[in-house]
């Protein structure tokens, strides 16, 4: 009797905590559907061709756009990406191939210690290395500062990537006698480049989604820019901008700012998961 | 470069072409990857060096001690204390991290012990695009959404009923700490989930299957099993959320209130390291205030990379432990 009771409590607990952890999927679904939601609707209605090709207009002054903006954050992206991803893919490329010695393992660890480090921090760093020795703010800044923000997590990641691509292939290559640095680059690392690119993507994502370094790196601009050392405006400046002002054409300007980053980070992951599924089927 | 002087070289010479230590492609390989993957521990000291670089100017003025114990914080006068932000960063990290961990925790069992795998699979989704979502939009989002939820509804709630808590006092603005540690909590969330979905994962199945085996029930065997092996990978886990919640800024910039004052209640308006690096840093004009503003990013650096690498210490730690114990 008493051990009977002691199991229906036993199962009353463990289908009770079952279901408290489901409940705990709310936590992430809620904030994740109140975010999209309020994003989209909030910010469709400002969505027009103006939005996109022309410059900002001063307060009170209806219409004008965010197309410096947006030209100036896929600038100073690609610039980053000049700095970024050979750096990053490089040094990932070096911790698969070579990477299982001590310095090995020591920038493996300084890699991942570093993709943890605030970005306002680096937002610092590249001040220091730029913005001091040029005398203003600029374009180069940001792009320096985002491009150091992208090397060890895709470091990281193109380690793994690498490392993916099974030995059968590589010993198959070195047996029919290729030197080892054509067996790395034309077969190991070719099998793994789809990945690779994959992860280039969400590199280029999360870039272009940051704030923090690019505020007194690449400060901001009113016009259109494309002078590597002249201060840039970005899409999320312009959002931060938007949305601490006090004026409510500006709050709604900010939404239809993040609707458009939303919509462009979404497209390079959904583009990055799309390239990783049909390289799976490819591999089997 | 290395292609071309190999491929001419290997006609001519039987010897360059083969695989060996001699072989000049090689070298020239080899010499490369070397360069790059030095690369990150060089970057790694410029950001050291150059913090310290633009922080120089503060420790003329100030010992580090001072500093970082002083409680004014007045650029007019020259005088940077950095305790407000220190304060408001523990506080708002704090809050996040009680709100997010629990969550965290249960989304991780639900996904890896409850959920059929296909299902745990499917909800990971939502949590990676949490992860994707830019700061400054959770930052909008919040100013407009969350802080006057917090507002009119949360913040008299909490006074109503938790108002004997000194932390539950004050007038209800909804700009303040609860409203930065709530985003953080969102924001810290997937970083939590995904590190601990990865280490309880590595909880040896024969573990699990032994305690249902002796007729624990799934959650005895979750508690017998899979908590303890993964016990230190989950600290890992929370502790990785804590490094980001410390150096998140924009969120915290626009919702946090950005007043430099103390306050024991979370109803009240704070400030914390990285908001006041974010909102002074392009207008401060003399050597000093910039220097004691990188001097706060240095503070900052130090904390989030001693929480990183104890968290990955800790997360490698769980995660080789199944082969030595297969092995």
């Amino acid at each position: 009797m008493n051990l009977h009771s002691s199991f229906t409590y036993r199962k009353v607990v463990d289908r009770g905590m079952a279901v408290v952890c489901a409940l705990c999927f709310i936590g992430a679904f809620i904030p994740l559907i109140s975010v999209l939601w309020l994003v989209v609707s909030n910010g469709a209605a400002g969505l027009s061709w103006a939005f996109f090709t022309e410059l900002p207009k001063p307060v009170g002054e209806a219409g004008g756009g965010i197309g410096n903006a947006l030209v100036g954050t896929l600038y100073m992206v690609g610039l980053a990406c000049v700095i970024g991803l050979p750096l990053g893919v490089g040094a990932g490329v070096y911790l698969a191939e070579k990477g299982d010695g001590t310095i090995g393992s020591t920038v493996r660890f300084m890699a991942e210690v570093l993709s943890g480090v605030p970005s306002i921090v680096i937002g610092i760093v590249a001040y220091a290395l730029v913005v001091i020795p040029m005398g203003h703010f600029s374009a180069t800044a940001g792009a320096v500062a985002l491009a150091i923000l992208m090397i060890p997590t895709l470091a990281r990641a193109t380690e793994e990537l690498v490392r993916l691509v099974p030995g059968s292939l590589r010993e198959a290559s070195l047996a029919l006698g290729v030197p080892n640095w054509k067996t790395s680059l034309s077969v190991v690392i070719r099998t793994a480049m789809g990945g690779i690119v994959t992860a280039c993507l969400l590199a280029v994502a999360r870039a272009a989604g940051e704030t923090a370094p690019l505020l007194f790196t690449a400060l901001n601009n009113q016009y259109w820019n494309l002078n590597p050392s002249a201060p840039t405006a970005s899409l999320t400046v312009a959002i931060y901008n938007y949305a601490i002002s006090p004026y409510d054409d500006w709050h709604s300007k900010a939404w239809t700012a993040s609707l458009v980053l939303l919509i462009v980070v979404g497209l390079l992951n959904i583009a990055s998961r799309v390239l990783t599924r049909s390289r799976l089927k490819g591999a089997r | 470069m290395a292609d071309a002087a190999a491929s001419s070289v290997a006609p001519a010479e039987a010897e360059a072409g083969h695989p060996g230590p001699g072989n000049l492609g090689d070298r020239i390989f080899n010499g490369t990857l070397w360069a790059l993957g030095i690369m990150v521990l060089v970057v790694a000291g410029l950001i050291v060096l150059n913090l310290a670089l633009v922080a120089r100017p503060l420790a003329k003025e100030h010992s580090l001690w001072g500093f970082i114990t002083s409680r004014e914080w007045n650029p007019i006068e020259d005088h940077f204390g950095a305790l407000p932000f220190l304060y408001g960063t523990l506080v708002t990290s704090a809050v996040s991290i009680i709100l997010a961990v629990p969550v965290a925790i249960g989304l991780g069992l639900f996904i890896t012990q409850f959920a059929p795998p296909k299902l745990g699979r499917v909800l990971t989704i939502p949590v990676e695009l949490l992860a994707a979502i830019p700061s400054v939009v959770y930052g909008l989002w919040g100013l407009f959404i969350v802080v006057p939820w917090l507002r009119e509804s949360i913040q008299p709630w909490l006074g109503k009923h938790f108002g004997w808590l000194p932390i539950f006092t004050g007038p209800p603005i909804g700009l303040g700490y609860l409203a930065a540690g709530a985003i953080l909590a969102v924001m810290i969330l997937p970083t939590v989930v995904a590190v601990s979905v990865e280490v309880m994962k590595t909880t040896p199945e024969a573990n699990r299957e032994a305690a249902l085996a002796l007729g624990a029930t799934k959650w005895e065997a979750v508690m017998m099993a899979v908590i303890p092996y993964s016990r230190a990978g989950i600290l890992g886990a929370v502790l990785l959320g804590l490094g980001r919640a410390l150096g998140e800024t924009m969120a915290v910039t626009m919702v946090i209130g950005n007043s430099p004052d103390i306050s024991l209640s979370l109803f009240a308006p704070g400030y914390s390291l990285p908001a006041v690096i974010a909102n002074e840093f392009a207008e401060a004009t003399s050597n000093v205030h910039v220097g004691a503003l990188a001097g706060l990013g240095l503070i900052l650096f130090a904390t989030t990379f001693l929480l990183n690498a104890a968290a990955r210490v800790l997360v490698t730690a769980v995660q080789k432990g199944p082969s030595r114990v297969k092995g």
